[in-house]
């Protein structure tokens, strides 16, 4: 493991909506070493891709407080020149959606090429596909040379994501973020993904951030799990600790709502609500509080702050040590039309 | 007699090409599928994308036309029936995967649940109306929200829409499309557990499609695993989860990822053996036009496609 390559402090990152700031990450601080895979977890608009574009500088028009330091230097408030250098070189992406992260208009050759090219500029255009060439057959793809001059439309969903990921350790980074790289996969070409991702943290040795909403991915691949809600982080543990003694009601709910191989279920747990919108977000007090109204609301904290309740391992909010999951799931009450 | 019965499916369609557009080929989508599923019971049909599972499924309800074969529902023969022509169409319905392109956002909910009923029931507007606040109230939405349009609720909330409008007409037997891929996870139990229970309640069929497996054993009574627009293998969960017999269900079924951390090393061990089985192998489980084989029966409910025995 060793030195952070990541530290994040309090990252704040609000998006204006009319005329007010609304955080979709809040007070959100956590570290990445070398040679760690940690697993951001949580359902869409709890605000995990938001800190990855955070990370990254891609916020156009947000406004981010905090501080995130790479290597020991703080990147959130560097000029975007600065910041270039180090994306795509020290600094890698993996989008979800492989189909609009590339150029259609653009042979698969080139725009790995481009990457190559811009960080150094020196090597020529021989070596330079050479190395392409040796990237595309690194992340799996069965004829390099010829997916080289082919274009995004003529590749499948599975090859498509290959390409996106040579081109993000294509100047080996120290530092991957991976965006629900699987989602829009197959399972068969999923487990391909997942095992070519844990060769790349052994072969390149970089610290890698995996953000994704599914819990047996996580499973396999995290050494540490960070657990978001409506911005925050409510638990982080490492990935035994967090499958065998989770503590957070999120994180109980969300591992009790998935269909378990390994035990079968007549009925799945539902968490009651939804996740609410950025305007609605509650600000004060337990955010997840609306969700589980039985729990009496003085088990919850006025201000829910991160407690490590043993080594490495932090809840936010008192309230889990009162939770217990209703009877039966109180859910709709539905009739029977007659 | 089973309830819906498929013999033989197979759903072809022309490529065009040339100067003149004249069909050059077929892709052969759907290629000699058989199967049945019983009154009241989940069917799942599993496969990857481009498998043909979604093209069955389409088949079957009369969107892809049938080039061969026999689709017969509660002994009716259905197959390529002019819509018109066909009653048993307001007992098959279908639920779709994306709940943010199949509603139109700009009608209402009201007009949207209701669409159905004004097809093929001639209903005043009062009782179409009461008809509606009562399926949205079965899907739990509140009877206020007619007047909302899609764009106001959430994914979980239009995917009960979509159910809703099923439903409408009562229906026997539901193609439900990926019902749930394009759902947090939490929303998913909440629409699986509402598909069951309804199940119960009404006393619906189910011939669920997906690619995911865990979903797929949570639901389902008997599963067919597609490949290439055939069968590779049918069995009940128990057969397909346990005791997968064909190469191509043994890899699906060893991609699932495992939700316990600690079973990692093992899973991966497994995954590897399977993998290099399925190189090796590959050839043993497909004919020369890399086709499945017919199906064997290996047990009493399992039947797995291996190479002719006699």
């Amino acid at each position: 493991m060793g030195n952070p390559i990541l530290e994040i402090e309090n990252l704040r990152t609000s998006f204006r909506i009319k005329d007010n700031y609304y955080a979709a990450v809040d007070d959100v601080s956590l570290t990445v070493k070398k040679n760690e895979l940690l697993a951001i977890v949580g359902e869409s608009g709890c605000g995990k891709s938001a800190l990855a574009f955070s990370i990254m500088g891609l916020h156009s028009k947000a406004n981010v407080e905090g501080n995130i330091y790479f290597k020991g230097r703080d990147i959130a408030n560097i000029s975007p020149a600065k910041l270039n250098e180090l994306r795509g070189k020290e600094m890698g992406m993996i989008f979800q959606d492989s189909l609009s992260a590339l150029n259609p208009l653009m042979i698969i050759g080139d725009q790995i090429d481009e990457i190559i090219y811009i960080h150094n500029n020196k090597l020529a255009k021989k070596d330079r596909k050479e190395k392409v060439i040796d990237l595309l057959d690194k992340v799996g793809i069965l004829h390099p040379a010829f997916t080289y001059n082919q274009f995004p439309h003529e590749l499948s969903g599975g090859m498509r994501q290959r390409v996106v990921i040579a081109m993000a350790i294509a100047n080996e980074p120290e530092l991957l973020i991976a965006d629900e790289p699987t989602t829009a996969l197959d399972v068969t070409i999923q487990s391909q993904i997942l095992d070519l991702l844990k060769k790349l943290k052994e072969d390149i040795h970089a610290g890698i951030i995996l953000i994704t909403h599914d819990l047996g991915v996580v499973a396999e691949m995290a050494d540490r799990v960070a657990v978001m809600y409506a911005g925050q982080i409510v638990e982080i543990a490492d990935v035994y600790t967090l499958f065998e003694n989770p503590l957070h009601p999120y994180t109980r709910s969300l591992l009790n709502s998935v269909p378990n191989s390994n035990v079968v279920q007549s009925e799945l747990h539902v968490i009651e609500g939804i996740v609410p919108s950025l305007q609605n977000l509650p600000r004060e007090g337990c955010r997840f509080s609306p969700r589980i109204p039985w729990v009496d609301s003085s088990a919850h904290e006025k201000n829910p702050e991160l407690h490590e309740v043993n080594p490495g391992h932090f809840v936010r909010c008192t309230c889990y040590r009162n939770f217990y999951f209703p009877e039966k799931s109180k859910g709709d009450q539905h009739h029977v039309v007659s | 007699m089973s309830f819906l019965e498929v013999k033989n499916l197979k759903v072809h369609f022309p490529i065009t090409g040339g100067l003149l557009g004249r069909t050059i080929d077929h892709v052969k989508a759907v290629d000699g599928v058989s199967f049945s599923i019983e009154k009241g019971k989940t069917y799942g049909l599993v496969g990857e994308s481009g498998s043909g599972k979604t093209t069955t499924g389409r088949a079957i309800i009369g969107l892809n036309k049938i080039t061969s074969g026999n689709v017969l529902f509660d002994g009716q023969d259905i197959t390529n029936l002019r819509r018109s022509k066909m009653s048993a169409r307001r007992d098959i319905q279908m639920i779709f995967q994306d709940p943010y392109s199949t509603l139109n956002p700009k009608k209402r909910v009201f007009d949207i649940v209701a669409e159905p009923l004004r097809n093929y029931e001639n209903l005043s507007k009062r009782e179409e109306k009461k008809r509606v606040q009562e399926l949205l109230e079965l899907v739990g939405l509140s009877p206020e929200s007619i007047h909302k349009y899609p764009h106001e609720f959430s994914g979980g909330q239009r995917q009960r829409i979509g159910i809703a409008r099923a439903i409408a007409l009562k229906p026997k037997l539901i193609i439900a499309d990926e019902p749930v891929s394009a759902l947090d996870v939490s929303v998913q139990a909440q629409v699986l557990n509402f598909m069951q229970k309804i199940q119960k309640e009404l006393g619906l069929t189910y011939l669920f499609i997906s690619h995911d497996l865990g979903i797929i054993k949570h639901m389902c009574d008997r599963i067919g695993i597609m490949y290439k627009g055939r069968y590779v293998e049918e069995g009940t969960p128990e057969d397909i989860f346990t005791n997968p017999q064909h190469i191509y269900s043994r890899r699906l079924v060893a991609a699932i990822p495992d939700i316990d951390p600690r079973k990692r090393e093992q899973q991966l061990q497994f995954r590897r053996t399977v993998k290099e089985e399925y190189e090796q192998s590959y050839n043993d489980y497909f004919d020369d036009k890399g086709l499945a084989y017919q199906l064997q029966p290996v047990s009493d409910t399992h039947l797995v496609a291996l190479p002719g025995r006699g």
